[in-house]
Order: structure tokens, then sequence, then C-alpha cells
């Protein structure tokens, strides 16, 4: 048992190294379809030039094996774990971590990491309580899927929350997630993916928000209820004119994500969470044996 | 929108020609600066130890490989947010004579005086399009305080950087004032329909 155990944490290190990586230079087909459709549909001189500078750029990573994107990220994973995964999760963490630290030592990729009152360097994109890592358990299965979702700083910190009350309804979470969208105007490196987070409660409302934004583009909420609000929401933000990268245009967003949860009969919690047009993911899914299979669309 | 290319440092003459939605490329050399460098320059009271006259300064924190004391080669080298660096903007150009600032998602309204009065500029890069910025960078030439890392105040030449928009302008026009205000408009209707 002690021997399976070690293996697996190392299978996990390097699956975590290899997939930090891999999405900060091969962004995923869908967001690539999504950027391709926009520069079809945008209209402004200034929007073109910022779409087909964007299709120049991925090209450009493509060939020379560079970063989409100089901003390595904060290390963000989601992690389902089956009931019978034969790997407790706390050595997942472990192995998380320092497949982290190997990616950014090996590369060598920027370390972003600081204490966040001294803003010393804490290490290679690693610290007390980095990386970050959002956990799902799942029953009857031994698997373990990983996605890691470096996450830039100039969209994580147009992340917004707001406890509207059930007096504002619908129509507050629409309006709240429109005043977020224009104020955040060319910040976030818009045209992008805007994560909304509806119920619970003010923590559990951001998390979903985040959650939002992992989901590849194309994907609905499972609630059809929660699905058409998705479509209302991409319609109305995309006529904000706010634009590529701010500057004005027909496409200010690629998608629109909802995860939701029932919530107190008081609360109406909404938060936000955007994720810029570089929208990097890659995942890993990981048998009970240890056989990997790594999967840029999950 | 005109189309103009420029080699740095320049003028205040040449950054008077420049109009908010015109398209610039620049050569020459620019200076890497980010919010450490500018907290250490104006916070701190320490001196820069290039001179920024004229200079075009980009918002930046490179992905960097060292080769030696002071040597660096470039790995990904992209562009960070501006608006968290705008009250820095008056005392660049008043006490140091820079002529333009590059980043991305814009400045805010408190820049548009300073910038007109002092004859200085706002280039709007595009944000996260690091592959493509490495490649017209040709070489690291300079990096001071790199105990900053990577936040040092780095001197860079470059060929064919761009395209870069004239989002402020020394004219007292922002673009990205503009996009706001049309914005705020629209909402209006939006609020109508919800």
């Amino acid at each position: 048992m002690t021997t399976v155990e070690t293996d697996l944490q190392g299978v996990v290190e390097d699956a975590a190294a290899h997939l930090y990586v891999w999405a900060l230079k091969d962004i995923p087909q869908d967001l690539r379809d999504a950027l391709a459709a926009a520069r079809l549909r945008e209209t402004s001189v200034t929007g073109i030039r910022v779409l087909e500078t964007i299709h120049r750029n991925v090209n450009i990573a493509d060939r020379d094996g560079n970063l989409v994107c100089q901003d390595t990220g904060i290390a963000v994973y989601t992690c389902r774990v089956g009931e019978h995964f034969p790997l407790h999760p706390t050595r997942i963490y472990a192995a998380l971590k320092t497949g982290t630290e190997r990616a950014t030592l090996e590369h060598p990729l920027r370390s972003n990491a600081v204490h966040t009152i001294t803003r010393e360097n804490t290490g290679p994109n690693t610290g007390y309580r980095l990386p970050i890592v959002h956990w799902e358990f799942v029953p009857d299965w031994d698997g373990l899927d990983v996605k890691c979702v470096p996450k830039g700083s100039g969209s994580e910190n147009m992340s917004f929350l707001k406890m509207c009350v059930p007096a504002d309804g619908v129509k507050g979470i629409k309006r709240f997630v429109l005043d977020s969208i224009v104020g955040a105007g060319g910040k976030p490196c818009p045209p992008g993916i805007v994560g909304v987070g509806i119920g619970g409660s003010a923590d559990y409302a951001m998390y979903l928000a985040k959650e939002a934004i992992t989901r590849p583009i194309g994907t609905r909420n499972a609630d059809p209820i929660v699905a058409q609000l998705e479509d209302e929401l991409l319609e109305l933000l995309n006529q904000t004119g706010i634009g590529p990268m701010g500057l004005g245009g027909d496409v200010t967003v690629l998608q629109c994500h909802i995860e939701h949860a029932d919530t107190h009969m008081t609360l109406n919690p909404v938060a936000v969470n955007y994720q810029c047009w570089a929208a990097r993911r890659a995942s890993a899914h990981v048998s009970a044996g240890g056989d990997v299979d790594f999967d840029r669309e999950a | 929108m005109a189309a103009h290319r420029l080699t740095f440092p320049v003028d205040e003459a040449a950054i008077r020609t420049l109009r908010a939605g015109d398209e610039v490329t620049v050569d020459g050399h620019i200076i890497g600066i980010r919010d450490r460098t500018q907290i250490r320059i104006f916070d701190q009271g320490i001196e820069p130890p290039m001179d920024l006259r004229g200079a075009l300064l980009l918002h930046t924190a490179p992905n960097v490989r060292k080769l030696g004391p002071g040597r660096y080669e470039k790995l990904c080298i992209g562009t960070t947010t501006s608006a968290r660096m705008v009250r820095f903007t008056e005392p660049l150009g008043a006490q140091y004579g820079v002529r333009a600032i590059c980043g991305k998602g814009g400045l805010p309204d408190e820049a548009i005086e300073p910038m007109q009065r002092l004859g200085m500029v706002y280039f709007a890069i595009v944000g996260g399009a690091a592959a493509l910025e490495t490649t017209q960078i040709e070489e690291i030439e300079e990096v001071a305080w790199e105990e900053l890392m990577p936040e040092c105040l780095w001197r860079f030449r470059v060929k064919d950087f761009g395209p870069l928009t004239v989002g402020i302008d020394a004219h007292g026009n922002s673009l990205f004032h503009d996009v706001q205000e049309e914005a705020k408009r629209r909402l209006e209707d939006l609020y109508a329909r919800l």
C-alpha cells in the first residue's frame, strides 16, 4: 500500500508540473474558436487590430513554444477525486505544490508568489496556502481529474461581490454583472469569460464564480433557468461597447458562465470573477493504477 | 486614424503629432518598469539609475533566464495592467521627462490633464500578447535594481514593437474616457430592459 501511494504521488506531481507549463503555452481549441468567431463579428478598427494581434500571438506561441501571456498567474487547480482513488487529498495537495515548484524552476517561469503584507517572494509560485485547490469528491469512482488554471492578476483584480437582497431579484443580479464589466473596462484583457456565482453565501458565491471561469466555452449550466440567464447576460454584456482591450467595439466578452447554489431565503449574493482572453487551462485524468491521460479540452 | 513609426527616445514635438486612436509602431530603446520600481523612485525617494528623458516606459515584469552578472536572456516579455500605477504619471513627466507610457487596459481620467500639460501619451498594447511582444524585443541591454526581480528597471532594444494604439494623447483626448461615457449611456437603455 505504501509503495502504491508513493508512486501515485509522483504521478500526480509529474502531471501537475506538465499541466502548469502546458496550460501557459497551448490554449484550448474552444477558446481559439471563440476568438476566431469574435474576429469575424467585430467591426471597430481598434477591435479588429486587437483580435488580429491576439491571433498572431497565439500562432507565435505555438511556433516558438513560448508562453501565450507573460503572467504565469497564481496556480489554481480543480480536483475531482473519486472516493476510491488510492491517494489521500493531503498527498494530492503535496504533489500539486511540488509539481508547481518544479515547473517554475525547471522551465523557468516567472514566480509571482509574495507574502501578502511584506510583498517578499515566498517561493517558486508557491507559498502559504498556495497553490489554491478546489475540491470535489465523487462517489463510486476510483479516478482523479486535475485541471490547472493559471490565473492572471489583471483579470483576478477585476473580481466583484455584492450581497443583493431578495427584493433586488434577478434584475439586481443582471445589473451588478453589467456594472462590474463596464467598470472593469479594458483592465481584465477583454474579450474573456465572465464567471458569475449566485446563491450560497458570500464566500461560496465567489468560489462558484471561479468554478464558472474554468468551464470550456460552449458548456452551459445544467439548470435550464440558469442557462437562460447565461444567454441573457452574454447578450447584454456585448451591448456595452467596451470592446476588445476596452478600446471600444462589439465583442466585450466571449462567454458568460454561471454556477449557482441554493441559498438562504434572505440572501441573494452575486459574485463576478473575470477570466482574460488568454483563458488558460489544461487537464489530466489519473487512474487508480497511475495511468495519465492529458486533455486540453476538459 | 493615422499610422506612425517612432524611434525612442523622442522629443515633445513628435509626441504632439499623435492623436487618440492612431496606430504606432516603435523602434529604438524602451524602459521596463512596474509597481515596485515606481514605489522605490517616488515613495522611497531613490533616484533611478537610468536616464528617462524622452523615454517610453513599458509596464512589465518579464520571464527571464540569468546568464551572468547583470545579464539576462529574454524568455517571455509581456505587459501588465496600467491603472494601478496612474499616480506616478505626473511626476514621471514633470521630474524625469518621460514622454510615453505603454501598458494595457488604459489609465484613468486623472492621467489626461498631466499628459496634455507635459506633452505625454499613453500607448495601449494588446494585453496577453506576450509571445509576439517577445519577438519584438531584440535584447535586454541593461538591468538595474535586480533585487526587485522581476520588477526591476529594464532597458530593452526593440524593433517593430506594436501595434500600439494611442489611448490618451497630449491634446486632452482619451479613448478610455470616451468608451466609458458611451457605455454609461448604453447602460441606461440596458437597465430599462432588465
